[in-house]
């Protein structure tokens, strides 16, 4: 994919999106080179060679620049008149032409040096051009409804279980009163507004170590001393990454993956992912030889290995890991001496007739294995409730369990929100209603949605559990490579106007394959999906 | 053994602090009012829980605002799904709308510009992970916030180089002290990326007047360094001079405003600790984009979104509420140094903030910081007290101490007080007060004293002879 430094043809909130990475590609190579120039490449080296390359730079990037000032949508206060900030990457503002404050400019804005920001504002810029982002904007630009906007971008990029919501609703409707006030009458005021314990408090834990054994069918039994809260399992991953493993380390990570491990396992902490890859031949299941392999290859390129991070059920695939599998992972993680993460996120998200089997199960209280092993929870995909920002760590290791505890504080869950969700994780009956409507209505959705897929050609994995279909779109691809497949993603997008998740976000090593979420929609919506698709795979198909 | 990361198992958490000594010793102990007499004072925290029962009441008025009630459960859905991290646009702007309010409405802020954190906390680590890579610095006047330590430099690398504040010219911020501690860093070859204030200043609840704001901008502007303005104790100045905030003085001078990003939060105004609420705004787009997206690591819980846009949207409740706060905040202030002049006692002169800045620098057997320790020993485990010892805020002179006052009820307070005077008494280190010397016995009623004070006429800037009684708080 082409990066543009600008963009005309963009919407004003694409603009924003991008706003301090547009200047990100220039300052990778600016940055280094100012660091030269400040002496420390001694005079010839440091000054004059730096100087010149920037001279001539500026010379071509000036005659190239398109005008795209009185373009800039003004972010800045009401009171502040002055274009975008000079940060943009406004590449004429090199060091050498800083101008001084006392001229009194009318603008002072862009005519000042340029401002020195973290590399992470400068890496930003690839994610905000990735597909997966750039379809979850447009979908939100433009969102489908049945009645108002009929042509508007369906959105099947976003894991929301929107399935069960009103069981939700309806519980808070009748126990609303219940939820926040304890007591009677009295308002519990006096618990949700002060400070509170930053992993959560105790009463939220019991309630949540409850839903969790109840949401994986009583197999196991969690305990609540072992649990950390966090403001979502986006914070949950993240947290056990800097716990678990220095920067410049790496978590081996089997591919496809959920396209968010990029931030939370990479981003801030410099871990780095090591892609082990799955096979269409194997049904996208884990193999222990490809982790071997991708072990060693870590080695040789000099990566210190400190765990894995497996996703069971699997996003995006949707398969679950069998309990043979995971037994292999643990004596894998054994023989390397390596942690395991377990995001079991979408644990209570079954819909096939294959058991679910959470690391928990197997590890035995005397076994000495349980201290690498981390399970990573939430609620937003089992309870729906992904903007509550509900995200559980769960481990056997006390020194982490220490150490994630104190980082908590960076993520910690409002605590009026933890009021609210004792109450409703308490209701033991409310919760296995709610568990078991979900699991039909999935399977329901899943299996309509794959049905009306395969009338079109298109063949989905096999899968038991997740929020998805995987499905293997190569045959309407005009070249079997990533851009063959994002060239469909585009068409998908913007003339079928359905927001698709393409597996090259998911870093599939397989070309062609998509990832449709089935639970955003209604039932009355997948002849819509299905006729759009159409569309496209008709063209697609003369196209080839 | 599989092993942890540095990170994990270092010190970067901070909790070997003094400052967190104290709380290691409340929290064994805690006082109670008739379960445990005998315990330690929590004088460490700064919590604001004067306005407690003004918020409740709004909450009860409002139920359609929680959710959770019959009102207000239609909206559930859509706040239950709504995962952007963008955060709930009236959300925004009840809290754009909250912050001008704060500053006498003599700035505009912009929702937009608006991102949220994980509380005040999350908004410092991430407004670190932003500006700097690791192993660059940002400056932070003394004292300072011991918490900074962490929040600045655990996961992100980034050193803190101190800008040294004395006691002789009342802790100001000079542009000496900035040069000198510029000079000091370059020196030891730390790249600084910013300058980190806090205003009003936490410890010493004081506020920056505007020749020094000036004096800051055209410093960070010359060096071409950023500005972090922590003003999450904006709306604690309970007393003139006038709070000016950044966003104003940039109105009024030249700056880059690139370099300008401001971290507030809902947990000291407001006294909404518990809900996790802390705001980055920045004046600068590409730090703006980067921060939201970063904001995926400590989201707002919709629900809370939800209730404090309600209730930021009430005008009515919100002019009430800032003008009762100050006036409370302004009574117990008063009240409280007032106390502690009565046994010799000084302390800063302060007009903002949930605490003050205590002198006990004649108490101190020697001057020097293990002096300072031995007399911080005494506080906790004979008088009792929590206090946090200067040399945690990094003061460069022994014999400071914070104490925060806002986070009980009157009788605590006068539990506390108790302890001083016969601490003070005992130890024979003040001159005798007036008023105790006429009395035989040291036990003075609360309400006799609480007599005292208010026939001093002390009255408020804010509203004619305090009539209405003090505020019972939580313990």
């Amino acid at each position: 994919m082409t990066q543009t430094l600008y963009s005309r043809t963009r919407s004003p909130e694409i603009e924003k999106e991008i706003a301090g990475g547009g200047g990100g590609a220039a300052m990778r190579v600016i940055v280094p080179l100012q660091g030269v120039v400040q002496g420390r490449g001694g005079l010839v080296l440091g000054s004059i060679i730096p100087c010149a390359l920037f001279y001539f730079l500026q010379f071509y990037l000036k005659r190239n620049r398109k005008d795209t000032d009185d373009q800039n949508n003004s972010n800045s206060s009401g009171q502040n008149p002055n274009p975008r900030s000079s940060s943009y990457g406004k590449l004429s503002e090199l060091p050498g032409l800083t101008r001084s404050l006392s001229r009194g400019l009318p603008s002072p804005r862009s005519l000042r040096g340029p401002v020195f920001v973290s590399g992470r504002v400068r890496g930003i810029v690839k994610d905000s051009d990735s597909p997966y982002y750039v379809g979850l904007r447009r979908a939100k630009e433009d969102p489908y409804d049945e009645l108002s906007n009929p042509n508007g971008v369906i959105q099947l990029g976003l894991a929301e279980n929107k399935l069960s919501l009103d069981l939700v609703k309806h519980w808070l409707a009748d126990n609303a009163e219940q939820a926040i006030l304890r007591n009677g009458k009295e308002l519990s005021i006096s618990q949700i507004v002060p400070y509170q314990p930053f992993d959560g408090s105790m009463e939220f834990k019991v309630a949540v170590a409850g839903f969790m054994s109840q949401v994986m069918e009583k197999a196991v039994s969690f305990n609540p001393s072992q649990v950390v809260l966090t403001a979502g399992a986006t914070p949950a991953i993240e947290i056990l990454s800097f716990c678990l493993a220095d920067a410049g380390n790496a978590f081996l990570v089997p591919t496809p993956y959920y396209p968010g491990f990029d931030r939370d396992i990479k981003w801030r902490t410099g871990v780095e992912i090591i892609h082990v890859p799955c096979r269409s031949t194997d049904n996208f299941n884990l193999s222990i030889a490809a982790l071997d392999q991708a072990f060693d290859q870590a080695k040789k390129r000099g990566l210190k290995v400190r765990g894995i991070v497996i996703s069971n059920p699997s996003n995006p695939v949707g398969n679950l890991i069998s309990r043979g599998t995971l037994y292999s992972l643990l004596d894998f993680a054994r023989e390397k001496n390596i942690h395991i993460i377990s995001n079991e996120l979408l644990a209570g998200s079954t819909h096939g007739n294959e058991e679910f089997v959470s690391m928990a199960e197997l590890l035995d209280p005397d076994d000495s294995d349980r201290k690498r092993v981390h399970i990573v929870y939430g609620l937003s995909k089992d309870l729906s409730l992904p903007g509550f920002w509900v995200g559980v760590i769960y481990s056997y290791n006390e020194e982490v369990l220490a150490a994630a505890k104190r980082l908590a504080r960076f993520s910690s869950i409002s605590a009026p929100t933890q009021c609210l969700l004792v109450s409703m994780l308490s209701d033991a009956k409310f919760v296995q209603t709610l568990i078991t409507i979900n699991r039909e209505r999935l399977q329901s959705m899943y299996a309509q949605f794959v049905a009306g897929l395969k009338k079109l050609g298109v063949e989905c994995i096999k899968s038991s559990g997740g929020f998805y279909c995987w499905a293997d779109m190569s045959g309407l691809i005009r070249s079997y490579n990533k851009k063959g497949e994002l060239e469909l993603w585009d068409k998908l997008l913007n003339i079928a106007k359905v927001n698709v998740t393409p597996g090259s976000s998911c870093h599939c090593i397989e070309p062609g394959w998509f990832r449709f979420c089935v639970t955003t929609l209604t039932e009355k919506d997948i002849p819509v999906v299905m006729d759009r698709i159409q569309k496209v795979s008709e063209t697609s198909k003369l196209n080839r | 053994m599989v092993a942890m990361s540095k990170i994990a198992t270092g010190n970067g958490h901070g909790e070997n602090s003094p400052y967190f000594d104290g709380w290691k010793a409340y929290e064994t102990n805690p006082f109670h009012p008739t379960d445990r007499p005998d315990g330690v004072i929590q004088m460490g925290l700064a919590e604001n829980q004067l306005c407690f029962n003004f918020i409740k009441k709004w909450v009860v008025k409002h139920p359609e605002a929680s959710l959770c009630s019959a009102q207000g459960v239609n909206k559930f859905k859509e706040t239950a799904l709504f995962q952007d991290y963008h955060g709930m646009p009236e959300f925004r702007q009840s809290v754009a709308k909250f912050m001008g309010k704060v500053r006498g409405d003599r700035v505009k802020f912009d929702p937009d510009r608006i991102v949220m954190s994980g509380g005040a906390t999350g908004a410092h680590e991430m407004v670190a992970f932003c500006l700097a890579d690791p192993g660059e610095a940002f400056l932070v006047p003394t004292p300072y916030y011991p918490g900074f330590d962490r929040d600045l430099r655990w996961r992100t690398g980034v050193e803190l180089v101190p800008v040294v504040c004395e006691s002789s010219n009342d802790f100001k911020i000079t542009t000496n002290a900035l040069e000198t501690a510029y000079e000091k860093a370059k020196e030891a070859n730390l790249r600084v990326k910013g300058l980190l204030i806090t205003n009003p200043s936490n410890p010493l609840g004081t506020i920056l007047d505007r020749e020094t704001l000036k004096g800051i901008i055209e410093f960070i502007n010359e060096k071409n360094i950023h500005l972090i303005g922590d003003e999450i104790y904006a709306a604690t100045v309970f007393m003139e001079p006038e709070f000016v905030s950044i966003s104003e003085i940039l109105e009024e001078v030249e700056c880059n405003r690139d370099l300008i990003h401001i971290v507030y939060s809902l947990s000291k105004d407001m006294g909404f600790p518990g809900f996790r609420v802390g705001i980055v705004y920045s004046y600068n787009d590409a730090v703006v984009s980067c921060a939201r997206k970063m904001s995926s690591f400590g989201l707002v819980s919709t629900q809370t979104q939800h209730l404090i846009a309600s209730m930021l949207s009430d005008d009515d409740f919100v002019d009430n509420f800032i003008m009762e706060s100050k006036e409370r905040l302004f009574r117990r202030h008063k009240y409280f140094t007032w106390s502690l002049s009565q046994v010799g006692i000084g302390s800063l002169k302060s007009n903002a903030g949930l605490f003050i800045w205590m002198d006990l620098r004649k108490l101190l057997k020697e001057k020097t910081f293990e002096a300072e320790m031995d007399l911080w020993q005494v506080i906790i485990n004979e008088v009792k007290l929590n206090v946090s010892p200067g040399s945690s805020f990094h003061c460069n002179e022994p014999g400071w101490f914070r104490v925060c006052f806002a986070n009980m009820d009157d009788q605590t307070m006068e539990v506390a007080l108790l302890r001083i005077r016969t601490f003070m008494l005992e130890h024979n280190k003040a001159m005798v007060p007036r008023k105790l010397c006429s009395r035989s016995s040291l036990k003075l009623s609360f309400s006799r004293r609480q007599d005292d004070f208010m026939s001093q006429s002390i009255m408020s800037p804010h509203s004619p002879l305090p009539q209405s009684p003090l505020v019972q708080a939580r313990t």
